[in-house]
């Protein structure tokens, strides 16, 4: 039965991946850059999420309101003032100023609290067993939460006048604005959507992991990414199917004795798709026009 | 674009002056340890700048895993002058071998890719070669490897004028201005005959052997080389040297190592100052000059410019 415990790992952690990935797909989608410096509000979501939690004392699903808050707002803030500037700017120049970004919040961070790191609360501790399986409260837990968020999600995208816009402007911004779509607040609103849930993934990666530290946000981050181009990026169940994806992997990685490798694993699949299936699992081919 | 080989010896000249004011400095102990060793840094930092210059300022291939051609460099460097105890020379120049094929084994597959995808998969390729190191206990895994102290200011230079020298050299050849012409439009330099994927691989394979030969260079300049000195920070690192002289400008690349491996050596007390100071520097360089600081300007092209005030130089640009 020890599969089927690290088949639950896998989803977990795979989970977490998704919910990240989203918000690295949709910001993609939308403006075709890719916002290095998500990974590292995934980081300031988790931080708020602690605090929340040690020094006002909140339960775990307050901490996780107000992370998401804070988070959508920040996303909002970085939207408007390292990116607006860019929208016509090279693709070279975002994705420098994305780096950049990404390494201010970083080193923002370290500088006014310090490099340490800090150990999450435990508030579920308890296991059960499920036909002889060990399953954590965590495990179940992080999937519920993430799938709730991602049913959220898909009713936002598909049913809300703000998600209906958000389409249009990924399908044709400039069509979109023709017909009198506000593209400066969708472009918002997807940033804000996609950092609540980046903020989000941060306090269910604190609750199941437990250590925290201001440079944690890189690795997750950029396998959040290669989860999104493995489901083909710009496209939201990709996003999800790609996590769920990446995560199992990794853990069948682990499992089978290679742990060291994990992350070399990631970017292996990374590469693999980017040179036989570029657009992802669920994209169609489009050919570049002149 | 022809040189007037007047401008060429008045270069090579003023190299040879700098290096021999500097080593007179150093033989009379008036220049210590510690500016001397600030010196080979720079040397090192200004190969990597101008490796990467050719990759991305040239070429326009936007590769951002400069730090894994630098990790294998040092790593083999390492390999041979310490286990298999052959001389340095024969070091620098098989790190730098065998980095330039992994350059062609990243540049083949990726050339499939382009700008934000060609970006991500070069880190990748980075990250991988820097787990694998990791995993290998003949070069130590996480401890790392001891290398005796061999980088000295001539070996430093010497390699930082030869890596000049050639890259200047390809820029002006008519190599050079086809990988221009692939920076600028790729698909219109395909459509007019340039065998784009050629010029590609071969900026890579160049880009990625003087990386090498800095990784050489920098694994026999500190006691002691890890895994973790090869990360994502120091790949950004040289990208900065790159973005902040300018995209497209060799001077630039130079003249920003020189300057940001000043600051932080005397940053290196606050490592996290240092960073805050680099992504802000990047940020408002793009918000603002998103070219570059210099943009595809040569320093001589300034000079140009004030010989001839009005109308213009002839030059262009």
């Amino acid at each position: 039965m020890e599969w089927v415990q690290q088949l639950i790992n896998g989803i977990s952690l795979g989970s977490i991946y998704a919910l990240i990935a989203l918000g690295y797909t949709m910001v993609y989608g939308i403006i075709k850059l890719i916002n290095f410096a998500h990974g590292d509000v995934f980081m300031v979501g988790s931080f708020i999420g602690f605090y929340s939690i040690t020094v006002f004392g909140l339960g775990f699903f307050p901490a996780l309101i107000i992370s998401m808050t804070v988070c959508a707002l920040f996303g909002v803030l970085i939207e408007r003032i390292a990116y607006k500037r860019l929208r016509n700017a090279t693709r070279i120049a975002a994705l420098i100023t994305a780096i950049g970004v990404s390494l201010l919040i970083e080193y923002g961070v370290i500088y006014i609290r310090g490099a340490q790191s800090e150990a999450y609360p435990d508030f579920f501790k308890k296991n059960f067993e499920l036909f002889g399986v060990q399953i954590g409260m965590q495990s179940i837990l992080i999937l519920s939460v993430s799938v709730a968020l991602m049913i959220i999600l898909q009713y936002i995208v598909h049913k809300t006048k703000t998600g209906k816009a958000m389409r249009a402007v990924s399908h044709d911004t400039e069509a979109a604005k023709l017909m009198g779509i506000n593209v400066d607040n969708t472009i918002s609103a997807t940033f804000a959507i996609g950092s609540a849930l980046a903020g989000a993934a941060g306090v269910i990666f604190g609750v199941y992991y437990t250590k925290i530290d201001p440079l944690m946000g890189v690795i997750p981050g950029v396998k959040a990414f290669i989860a999104a181009v493995l489901g083909g990026i710009g496209i939201i169940p990709g996003a999800m199917v790609g996590g769920l994806l990446l995560g199992v992997i990794e853990s069948a990685v682990s499992a089978i004795g290679f742990s060291l490798w994990r992350d070399a694993a990631a970017f292996v699949i990374l590469i693999l798709i980017l040179i036989f299936r570029p657009s992802g699992i669920f994209g169609k081919n489009a050919r570049e026009k002149v | 674009m022809k040189r007037t080989s007047k401008q060429f010896w008045l270069f090579v000249v003023l190299g040879i002056a700098i290096y021999a004011v500097i080593q007179l400095l150093i033989m009379n102990g008036i220049i210590d340890q510690f500016y001397s060793n600030t010196i080979i840094v720079i040397s090192i930092n200004i190969i990597l700048a101008v490796s990467l210059h050719l990759i991305i300022g040239i070429t326009g291939q936007f590769s951002i895993g400069h730090a894994g051609f630098l990790a294998i460099g040092a790593y083999i460097s390492a390999i041979v002058t310490m286990r298999l105890e052959l001389p340095f020379f024969l070091a620098i120049i098989i790190g730098g071998i065998v980095a330039a094929l992994a350059g062609l084994i990243v540049g083949i597959p990726s050339l499939r890719l382009k700008g934000d995808y060609l970006a991500i998969a070069t880190l990748g390729f980075a990250e991988i070669i820097r787990i694998v190191f990791l995993n290998i206990d003949y070069v130590g895994g996480a401890s790392g490897m001891q290398v005796d102290h061999m980088t000295t200011w001539t070996t430093a230079f010497i390699c930082l004028a030869i890596t000049i020298l050639v890259i200047v050299n390809f820029t002006n050849s008519r190599h050079g201005i086809a990988s221009i012409s692939v920076r600028e439009n790729e698909i219109a330099a395909d459509a007019m005959g340039i065998n784009t994927t050629y010029y590609k691989v071969a900026a890579f394979a160049i880009g990625s052997f003087f990386a090498g030969v800095a990784g050489a260079l920098y694994s026999h300049n500190f006691y002691i080389i890890q895994p973790s000195q090869f990360g994502f920070l120091k790949s950004f690192d040289i990208l900065i040297f790159v973005v902040l002289g300018g995209l497209g400008s060799l001077s630039g690349a130079v003249l920003s190592a020189i300057l940001l491996t000043v600051v932080s050596t005397y940053l290196q007390g606050y490592p996290e100052t240092r960073m805050i100071i680099y992504s802000l520097v990047l940020i408002i360089v793009m918000l603002y000059r998103p070219k570059g600081l210099m943009g595809t300007m040569e320093i001589t092209d300034y000079f140009k410019m004030w010989r001839t005030p009005k109308g213009g130089s002839q030059y262009g640009k």
